[in-house]
């Protein structure tokens, strides 16, 4: 796991630094975050891209890491997770938010989508609408910190992209969730 | 790849069906009921006779009589010999053939329902058909006879559609209404949603996931072509045709909380309905397009409103409980039925549009998506039994109730329109 996540970085630097086609990655799955319970995380479905991305030639600075995919920077964290019936972000993410939100004002040309998820009690239109309450919440508190609705699109998956099956309170707890998805990844 | 509960086939002709039916409540006083086997060939892909039963008998208003132990079947009205039905209890009688029809490749099925007390016919039809149209006219069969007997409208020809998961894959398809016959419609990596038929059966609008956000389609069941009806920025959902089919209500968010919107068949002319700062989603038409019910949790919880699609005020529907929503209108604009959250629990409840009380109608946990069928007697709907989706179908007054099953994780059905 280590070693695909290391691989994966490293991809990463050389694409971000060609600025050519970028490697498809699910954020979700290659993202460690604080919530507690098990966590299964995924293989990066774009993992089969890699070799035929490799053959792209780097030119300038390969030197820094994409701060975006350091696993030493916050802003390779991307999950803010909520308790039920709720869309406040809690304090506990703050730092998080803030950290991507200088991101978005020092480039103004990167853009995020906020993918909002709910968990799988309740119709699914409905928890669509909750899922999107929480992408919403974590766009205005961007707002407030001077990112502009140009760089940020909001959606929800509702119930339909679960991290976890199980019918538990800890499985329900990881799918109360806003990710932050740059675009391009 | 579908595999099938053994128990119901040994009914059923060996035919691909997708979906098994168990059922698992019946109705007080059922009508008696014989189906003779018709007269047709062995090499024939349906058995009329069979596929009438298992309609009649899935409705939970007939009790089939069995046939095997009368000596000579009947074909025709001059080979019926009443007193030997009126024997076996029998209050009515169907008789039929298939035979070669004038036109080459073609089939002529004739059938007759009897009334056995009274000794006279009650109905009778003949159809030229290819082959292929076999099942779909016995379903029409099975509709005359339910009608006649019944007074209301039968279903059996109807169609419904359904999302099915199956390990990594979503399919949207369209089945008849004893799930055989499954089409699929969309086969996708990413998810799929509210899937919602036009007025005229022949298209279906439905979300899709396939563009890593919820986007609406508009999708023709005869040509197979689609179109995108709804890409905003941001989530476009819950789509619901409006009666005349010119126009969809929509849900849309525009990087606030969702919204109801109106727009037009093509894609074009949106305009925003609802403006609260609340969730507003799930619209649904009534039958005479007056009002737009749909579910809001403007009040502080999510309830069912109603609004004019000329815009205004929308008036609250349900006041009881904490949590209710997934209107739908029975197409004869009397019933409501929604799902309703209760210590926990979600299940089926209906109410009558013009009274107040509220009847739950399934005893299961996990209801989503209820959806009337055209003659608005029954309601199908998703539940979860041992972590698996499967549908299930209940009458509006409770009493009979039947679960369909198919391998995968069936959910979002909805019922088709009538046929004609």
């Amino acid at each position: 796991m280590n070693k695909q996540l290391m691989g994966s970085v490293l991809l990463a630097m050389f694409l971000a630094a060609c600025s050519s086609k970028q490697v498809k990655e699910e954020p979700k799955a290659a993202v460690e975050d604080k919530t507690p319970a098990t966590t299964t995380a995924k293989t990066p479905e774009a993992a089969t891209e890699a070799p035929a991305a490799t053959t792209a030639p780097v030119t300038e600075q390969s030197v820094g890491i994409n701060p975006l995919k350091d696993p030493n920077n916050i802003l390779s964290k991307r999950s803010i997770y909520f308790d039920f019936d709720k869309d406040e972000v809690k304090d506990e993410y703050r730092a998080l938010v803030e950290a991507h939100a200088k991101y978005l004002n020092a480039n103004t040309g990167a853009k995020i989508m906020l993918q909002g998820n709910a968990d799988e009690r309740g119709s699914r239109e409905y928890n669509l609408s909750l899922g999107q309450r929480r992408s919403v919440a974590v766009k205005k508190v961007m707002n407030v910190l001077g990112v502009n609705d140009k760089q940020i699109e909001t959606v929800s998956y509702g119930e339909e992209k679960p991290q976890c099956a199980d019918k538990s309170e800890a499985c329900w707890a990881q799918n109360r969730r806003a990710d932050i998805v740059y675009e391009g990844e | 790849m579908l595999r099938f509960l053994l128990a119901f086939i040994l009914l059923l002709p060996p035919v691909a069906r997708a979906l098994d039916i168990e059922i698992v409540g019946g109705a007080a006083q059922q009508i008696p009921i014989a189906v003779a086997p018709f007269a047709q060939s062995a090499t024939l892909p349906e058995s009329v006779a069979l596929v009438v039963s298992a309609d009649l008998r899935r409705s939970g208003l007939f009790r089939l009589l069995e046939t095997r132990g009368v000596a000579a079947i009947p074909h025709e009205l001059a080979e019926v010999k009443y007193p030997e039905w009126a024997a076996l209890q029998a209050q009515a009688l169907v008789i039929g053939k298939v035979e070669p029809s004038a036109v080459a490749g073609k089939l002529k099925v004739s059938f007759r329902l009897l009334d056995v007390v009274k000794q006279t016919p009650l109905a009778g039809l003949e159809y030229d058909i290819t082959p292929a149209q076999l099942r779909q006219t016995a379903h029409k069969i099975a509709d005359i006879i339910y009608e006649k007997l019944t007074g209301e409208p039968g279903v059996f020809a109807t169609r419904i559609t359904y999302v099915n998961k199956t390990g990594k894959r979503f399919t949207l398809v369209v089945a008849d209404a004893d799930g055989g016959n499954p089409q699929t419609i969309l086969s996708s990596a990413e998810p799929i949603i509210s899937p919602a038929w036009s007025p005229d059966g022949t298209k279906l609008a439905y979300v899709s996931f396939e563009k890593k956000k919820p986007v609406i389609f508009v999708q023709s069941l005869t040509s197979g072509q689609r179109y995108v009806l709804a890409n905003f920025k941001g989530n476009n959902s819950a789509p619901a045709w409006s009666p005349d089919s010119k126009r969809l209500a929509i849900v849309l968010t525009h990087g606030a909380n969702s919204r109801l919107h109106l727009i037009n068949a093509d894609g074009t002319g949106m305009q925003p309905l609802t403006a609260s700062s609340a969730i507003d989603t799930e619209p649904d038409w009534s039958p005479d397009g007056k009002w737009i019910y749909f579910t809001s949790d403007r009040g502080g919880s999510p309830q069912i409103y109603r609004i004019s699609p000329l815009g205004g005020e929308a008036q609250r529907v349900t006041f009881d409980g904490s949590y209710n929503v997934s209107p739908q209108m029975s197409p004869d604009g009397k019933l409501l039925t929604y799902i309703r959250r209760e210590g926990g629990k979600f299940q089926v409840a209906v109410r009558e549009l013009a009274g107040s009380q509220v009847q739950i109608l399934s005893e299961s946990s996990q209801d989503e998506s209820p959806s009337f069928a055209p003659n608005s007697r029954l309601i199908i709907y998703a539940t979860n039994i041992n972590n698996r989706g499967i549908l299930s179908v209940v009458s509006a007054d409770g009493r009979v109730k039947q679960r369909l099953s198919e391998a995968g994780d069936v959910r979002e059905p909805s019922w088709g329109p009538a046929t004609n």
